[in-house]
């Protein structure tokens, strides 16, 4: 089995479905001749024709909307926003418009697109290229917002998004793009080489929307974590002598609830990790549905370690960042009382 | 204090209409050429020799209903007739919801007075592949293609029978099989849909297009220049309409641009075809469609179209038109009525008469009467809905737990 860095499966899953489905189309800025500005879309237009990936204006609202017109043709549309700091030109058409065509319609009409957009922090990106917008999707319901950690998952979960007959929010964690990075930004850079989970096979998979994956089980308590903070939580356990069980979310909507409450019953307590600021962030939700759903079997108040309530900040970036060493914090304060 | 007037005398423009309520209505500085003055282009005219035509008012229909000039729709006399036929029906289902909502039956009705040529016309001039991106004026469109009046009713009431489950406000239906696309409340978000669509078209190889029309008062939005940008770029299929009715509630066109330029001649900076009709004359709205529309099946990409109108009445049940224009404005808009402009065109060629046209009036109002006798016997908004668990169905393809879990917890 090929190994892939994360872009590489992308674009594997991107290739896959042009080549099944010839409803499916690409189009964003700078997606086309040049492949985008991470690579994810590389060689499709050369491949599969001009007319099956391709660039768009400079237009996120424009982008999108025109992807739902086609989705409700019956065209099953991939689309690019170049950062997840962009995507809130297409705010409104992805609430007022993608969320809710099949409710208002009565599934007269639906929008089964998939945005892909890379999102996130520790690429010193500045408030501009850094931002982890997802809570502002999860909380829309008619919305499906996927995060993959790995380039298995990656494959996987987009090939699943562009099958899936709802519009869907594909967030790609663009720090691991390249390799599994664990927070320590100071050290030397990993690659998915070698990495069990950059094995990719070449064709065509699925990985269900709203099935959590353990990444490492354990007992004295659980982690939820999606996108590079699976790293980043990874490592901080390592430098711990906590037996923690880690749960990488992969979607955030629809939630694999289930695992979630069977792991904090077991285990009793719960940090949750985030780069997006903490206050409405996702961690919130978590923290509520834990105490609706465990409170009998919490042994301490769950923790939540984020992004600061501040705008991203470029020189600052590794202050902001949620490192190993708060994540080992809030383990320890978790399993303390 | 200093009056309104003095108070104004800045530097700074802020567009105001020459009338409001308590003054003498005035449309004279209107510029309406006559009848058959546009002169017709070639469907697949370059744009570049097209550019006076957004400053121009494409008119058929004279004063005393007589066809003038090249731009008549090749459209019979039998469609005509269907054409009127089907705006005299939705002058009935306007007035008889408009009332219905007053007596409490339904909570908001919007009708379209005025602008019935808008949604019956494109019905019928467009085929059935096509599809309609409307705004909520357009029932029209419905009603030419004999959507089921009890099922508008349904709607509107939001009850049992509700082909929407009553999940939708009053009017914002949704037709697929009618190509009509759903409606939403917010304004201007469907235009890019209708690109999108039309662009599948084109993706698929087929020559089917889309019309998407907005209000001249929504063109203030960026999804219409979106929709342009990307309509030039991939040369769409689709029409793109601005019904320019003169208020956007309260807000004379002016707010909207008009003062300066027309809405058709935006088109002028995007590269395609602007067209400015006359939105009360029939055959010449028709004769537009059908050139837009060869334009877009040849490939040649999107015109945009300018239906210059006005609207007669209230923008909905919810707003009293006296209070911010003049009373009197709408009896006196020089381009007329579109139902007695078309009458009098049929009169003319004798395919109509004063009697049969009152039996048709007659016949509207029975079947409106009869469809809504037959919806208020399933129930009004409040006395009939649908069943609860409707409330839940198609937020998804297939429910998550959140909406399992939430059903059990209404008790369904």
């Amino acid at each position: 089995m090929p190994s892939m860095n994360m872009i590489q499966a992308l674009n594997s899953a991107l290739d896959v479905m042009l080549e099944r489905d010839p409803d499916v189309l690409i189009f964003g800025e700078d997606v086309g001749y040049f492949g985008g500005v991470f690579r994810v879309t590389d060689k499709l237009q050369q491949k599969h024709g001009l007319h099956r990936c391709f660039d768009a204006p400079i237009s996120e609202g424009g982008i999108v909307s025109t992807a739902i017109g086609m989705g409700a043709e019956g065209l099953r549309p991939v689309v690019e926003i170049q950062f997840a700091d962009y995507i809130l030109p297409a705010y409104d058409q992805l609430v007022s418009e993608a969320a809710r065509l099949r409710y208002r319609s009565g599934g007269d009409f639906t929008a089964p697109i998939t945005v892909r957009s890379p999102y996130g922090g520790g690429i010193y990106g500045g408030q501009t290229h850094s931002q982890s917008p997802e809570a502002i999707f999860a909380h829309i319901t008619g919305l499906k917002t996927v995060i993959p950690a790995t380039p298995y998952d990656a494959k996987g979960l987009l090939i699943s998004a562009i099958e899936c007959n709802d519009p869907v929010i594909f967030l790609e964690p663009k720090r691991i793009y390249n390799g599994p990075f664990d927070g320590h930004h100071d050290r030397p850079l990993k690659s998915w080489k070698e990495h069990p989970q950059a094995d990719v096979p070449e064709g065509h998979y699925t990985v269900p929307l709203g099935k959590s994956r353990v990444v490492r089980e354990g007992s004295d308590v659980t982690v939820l974590a999606y996108g590079t903070m699976v790293y980043v939580a990874e490592a901080a356990i390592s430098e711990t002598s906590i037996d923690a069980e880690l749960i990488d979310l992969r979607s955030i909507v629809p939630l694999d609830i289930d695992a979630i409450v069977k792991s904090v019953k077991k285990t009793g307590r719960c940090v949750i990790v985030h780069e997006a600021s903490k206050f409405g962030g996702f961690g919130g939700e978590l923290t509520a549905l834990i105490e609706e759903r465990c409170f009998y079997y919490l042994e301490a108040p769950t923790q939540r370690v984020a992004g600061w309530d501040t705008p991203y900040p470029h020189a600052f970036e590794w202050d902001y960042f949620p490192k190993p060493s708060r994540i080992v914090d809030a383990l320890e304060k978790a399993i303390r009382v | 204090m200093p009056s309104i007037k003095s108070r104004q005398n800045t530097g700074l423009h802020i567009p105001d209409p020459i009338c409001r309520p308590g003054d003498e209505p005035d449309f004279s500085g209107l510029i309406i050429p006559e009848a058959g003055s546009v002169p017709r282009p070639n469907f697949d005219a370059e744009e570049k020799t097209l550019r006076s035509l957004p400053y121009g008012l494409i008119r058929t229909l004279d004063d005393k209903g007589e066809a003038k000039g090249d731009w008549q729709p090749n459209a019979s006399l039998e469609s005509l007739i269907i054409a009127l036929k089907t705006m005299l029906l939705n002058r009935a289902f306007d007035a008889a919801m408009f009332a219905a909502q007053r007596q409490g039956k339904t909570s908001f009705f919007m009708k379209t007075s005025g602008e019935e040529a808008l949604g019956a016309v494109p019905s019928l001039a467009l085929r059935k592949d096509d599809m309609c991106f409307p705004t909520y004026r357009m029932v029209g469109w419905l009603l030419a293609r004999g959507y089921p009046i009890i099922d508008l009713i349904n709607q509107i009431y939001n009850n049992a029978e509700d082909p929407l489950k009553g999940r939708q406000l009053p009017i914002l239906y949704s037709a697929r099989e009618y190509g009509f696309y759903s409606l939403s409340g917010n304004v201007g978000s469907r235009i890019g849909h209708g690109v999108g669509w039309a662009m599948a078209k084109a993706y698929r190889g087929l020559d089917s297009l889309a019309m998407a029309v907005i209000g001249e008062g929504t063109t203030a939005e960026g999804d219409y220049h979106e929709a342009l940008t990307f309509a030039s770029v991939y040369k769409a299929p689709v029409i793109l309409c601005v019904t320019n009715n003169q208020w956007a509630i309260s807000t004379f066109s002016g707010i909207a641009g008009a003062e300066e330029t027309t809405f058709a001649a935006q088109a002028l900076g995007y590269g395609i075809p602007g067209l400015r009709v006359d939105g009360n004359d029939t055959l010449a709205v028709w004769s537009v469609l059908e050139w837009a529309a060869k334009r877009a099946r040849a490939g040649l990409g999107a015109t945009l179209i300018e239906f210059f109108t006005y609207r007669a009445e209230g923008h909905s049940t919810s707003d009293d038109p006296t209070k911010y224009r003049p009373k009197d404005e709408p009896t006196i808009w020089p381009l007329g009525d579109p139902v007695n402009r078309l009458k009098q065109y049929l009169i003319n060629h004798s395919a109509w008469d004063e009697k049969r046209h009152q039996d048709a009036i007659s016949q509207a109002e029975l079947k409106v009467k009869k469809a809504a006798k037959a919806a208020e016997e399933i129930g009004i908004l409040g006395t009939s809905k649908s069943d609860i668990e409707e409330m839940f169905k198609h937020v998804f393809e297939e429910p998550d737990w959140r909406i399992k879990e939430q059903i059990k917890e209404v008790g369904i």
